[in-house]
């Protein structure tokens, strides 16, 4: 009788338990392992206050693995997570191929117009924005004010590419090991290509023309691609074909180089203290141009979205809500100082005094504004992406073309030699994809 | 004494282990068959169907093939002569009586237990590179511009760090048998006349012949997939001067996300380890016959 009674007891405990579980739903987010995404994670008490019924679980992931991961979860309809952490090239994508959940739902409060335009276009497709933003960047001219200073130079804010010529000739002293100008040079689509791409922008090249031609065998991409070569064999340091993003900003921080242009996010770095020689003697500048209206400086956002293979996407939109509107900006303001805000998403934060104080948050706004992912470059293309194609096939002719021009960087081509090249490989893909006929 | 009845009884009892090796196999070598034959791109999964030879086709039309076959093989090679020439010389060195003879040999071994990115990251950034590295701090004390390694001679800078990482392990194969010669034997020949170098030529090198296909036979398989220190190093770079054939399946697999082709690849890294292993047993393998 008493067994019976406690059997009985039992099963209503284990009823009453599983009814509670029913009622939390778990999502799955994957994520980069950046500093502001390691740092939502300590934040997450805020979130359970809000949301209990929502339990989070994290993938932290370095870049290249979660691009991986997630483009194999993705396309194989594995359905492993329920939030993923992309970029501007991914989105336009994946939203044209239906699979990403649409977000034009979100409620009033999260304020999709507070959004800043350029980073809003990227991640938009045929009116639908796919992914919310976390964080944007872009890039710009760092250089070093000393250096300057002892050349008799100034740099202007908005320098074009021969002022920043001019500024690496006068700064190079190559018996102190003292470079002008500092660029990337590694293969790679995200390596020496984003800085390439970008680049030519500026000189008026584009990848394709509206008719996914490729245009490596245009003046243009001569131009740029000359004037690189000229840069960095004259005035760059030795062995810059295997220089990316890190060893160009060891090099910075040593204090070897006079300019830099990357990401703008390498501005906190450079400026820090603990880890730079050279960190009260940077100034910063746009990106250069060449007088055709377009500056060479690219535009990136990592942000959330929801796969369509979700099953908990009312409950990913809530999570996504609370991760990138304001308040979570607030929040981090709060607990962390607002250097620590993570940039680039929303007009409001750049009119907020407060964040006014942060050095380098104005250059960083105005070169965001300064990119058009839907106009990248002088004349049209077929395309969306600044310093990329957002075509599935980038990623391959991206690091394929790379490679070539790094070969051309390391001398063993000449720029005719490596265009050429690029130009044949280019085109045997496009046809190969079925773009050209 | 073995009657049909036990070696049946024997076969059967191995069976199970055959299978499942079997299954271990060919199940993997189908699937890349299957894939190798069929589009398949991740990144644009509606485009799918048979491609017949296309995969291969690409591949043998590739610009960078044919020198990624060479390199695969430069790499083997170079590491194979570096290994076990420096190998026979160091466990000479080391097999003689010194103090602490058990300290040296453990400073010998310790590269071999460097995992290969480290070691690469190592070589690329303390050895070789061009401003911070001792190389080239060496270089400008003698007044000499820095060698660009990783730039100017990727592939023999990746065949000296690969080579760095596997001498010890020949070393010690060849220490030990080395250490199995009797030394009545080396004693005779000296005392019949024999110089040092007759004695290395027609004692102990003899000797060593089949330690020396044993280091060559382990070495070449692992080898023939080096990739850790390419993708560390140079990326298979500048242009595709130090790719391999691991590393471009490598690129069509995770860069483009072209299943197909990077099947392909690897049916074609299947043939070329076959056709060297066929070599290398048809070569050497009667050394290993007792």
């Amino acid at each position: 009788m008493t067994r019976t009674l406690r059997a009985l007891l039992g099963a209503c405990a284990v009823g009453a338990l599983s009814t509670a579980a029913m009622a939390e739903t778990t999502i799955t987010v994957a994520t980069v392992n950046n500093g502001d995404m390691v740092r939502m994670q300590g934040l997450m008490d805020d979130f359970y206050a809000k949301h209990p019924d929502i339990k989070v679980e994290w993938v932290t992931l370095e870049e290249n693995v979660l691009r991986q991961n997630v483009t194999t979860d993705i396309a194989t309809g594995g359905g492993q997570y329920d939030v993923i952490t992309i970029g501007t090239y991914e989105v336009p994508i994946w939203g044209r191929q239906g699979w990403l959940v649409s977000l034009n739902d979100l409620p009033a409060e999260y304020d999709v117009d507070d959004l800043l335009p350029a980073i809003r276009g990227g991640l938009t497709v045929d009116g639908n924005l796919y992914a919310a933003p976390f964080y944007g960047e872009s890039s710009m001219v760092m250089y070093r004010t000393d250096l300057m200073e002892a050349a008799g130079l100034t740099m202007p804010d908005a320098p074009t590419w021969a002022d920043i010529e001019k500024a690496a000739a006068a700064m190079t002293d190559k018996s102190k090991e003292q470079y002008g100008i500092c660029l990337r040079g590694k293969a790679g689509w995200g390596e020496n290509m984003a800085f390439l791409t970008a680049m030519s922008n500026s000189f008026g090249a584009r990848w394709f023309d509206e008719n996914w031609m490729p245009q490596f065998d245009q003046p243009e991409w001569k131009a740029t691609l000359d004037f690189y070569l000229n840069l960095m064999n004259n005035y760059g340091p030795p062995g810059a074909s295997n220089n990316g993003f890190n060893e160009n900003l060891t090099l910075f921080q040593q204090g070897k180089c006079g300019m830099w242009i990357d990401a703008t996010v390498a501005a906190s770095f450079v400026t820090n203290p603990n880890d730079s020689s050279v960190a009260d003697k940077v100034g910063f500048a746009l990106a250069p141009d060449n007088g055709l209206g377009k500056r060479a400086n690219w535009l990136w956002a990592w942000s959330l979205a929801i796969p369509s293979s979700s099953d908990a996407q009312d409950a990913a939109k809530t999570f996504i809500n609370w991760a990138t509107n304001k308040d979570y900006l607030a929040l981090v303001a709060s607990k962390e100082g607002w250097a620590n805000v993570p940039p680039g998403t929303r007009t409001s934060l750049y009119e907020n005094p407060e964040y006014a104080k942060v050095p380098f948050a104005k250059m960083t706004l105005d070169s965001i504004n300064a990119a058009d992912p839907n106009n990248p470059t002088v004349k049209p293309v077929p395309y969306v992406g600044v310093q990329f194609v957002a075509i599935p096939e980038f990623q391959g002719i991206g690091t394929t073309v790379g490679e070539i021009f790094s070969a051309a960087l390391a001398g063993q081509k000449t720029a005719d030699q490596a265009l050429a090249e690029a130009q044949a490989a280019v085109l045997e893909e496009m046809k190969a994809s079925g773009y050209i006929q | 004494m073995s009657t049909r009845s036990s070696r049946l009884a024997a076969r059967g009892m191995v069976a199970p282990s055959v299978v499942l090796l079997l299954i271990w196999m060919v199940i993997p070598l189908s699937m890349t068959l299957y894939y190798s034959f069929r589009l398949y791109r991740l990144l644009s999964p509606d485009r799918t169907g048979w491609v017949g030879f296309n995969n291969y086709l690409w591949f043998f039309n590739a610009p960078e093939f044919w020198q990624a076959l060479f390199n695969t093989l430069a790499l083997v090679g170079g590491v194979l002569l570096v290994t076990v020439t420096l190998g026979v010389l160091i466990a000479l060195l080391i097999d003689q009586p010194v103090k602490g003879q058990s300290f040296l040999r453990i400073l010998v071994i310790a590269p071999f237990f460097v995992m290969p990115p480290v070691a690469a990251s190592i070589w690329e950034n303390l050895f070789m590179h061009p401003q911070n590295g001792l190389f080239a701090a060496l270089a400008r004390g003698f007044g000499m511009q820095p060698i660009l390694f990783l730039e100017q001679y990727p592939m023999w800078s990746i065949i000296g760090i690969v080579s760095w990482e596997w001498l010890p392990f020949a070393t010690l194969i060849l220490l030990t048998a080395l250490q199995s010669l009797s030394s009545e034997q080396l004693e005779a020949a000296e005392m019949d006349g024999a110089g040092a170098f007759a004695r290395f030529r027609y004692i102990i090198l003899p000797h060593l012949t089949r330690a020396i296909t044993v280091v060559i036979l382990i070495q070449t398989i692992f080898l023939l997939g080096i990739f850790g220190e390419i993708f560390t190093t140079t990326q298979g770079g500048p242009g595709s001067a130090s790719t391999t054939l691991p590393y471009m399946i490598f690129k069509q697999a995770i860069a483009a996300k072209d299943i197909g082709r990077a099947a392909a690849g690897g049916i074609i890294a299947v043939i070329l380890a076959n056709i060297v292993a066929y070599f290398l047993m048809r070569g050497l393998g009667r050394n290993l016959d007792a």
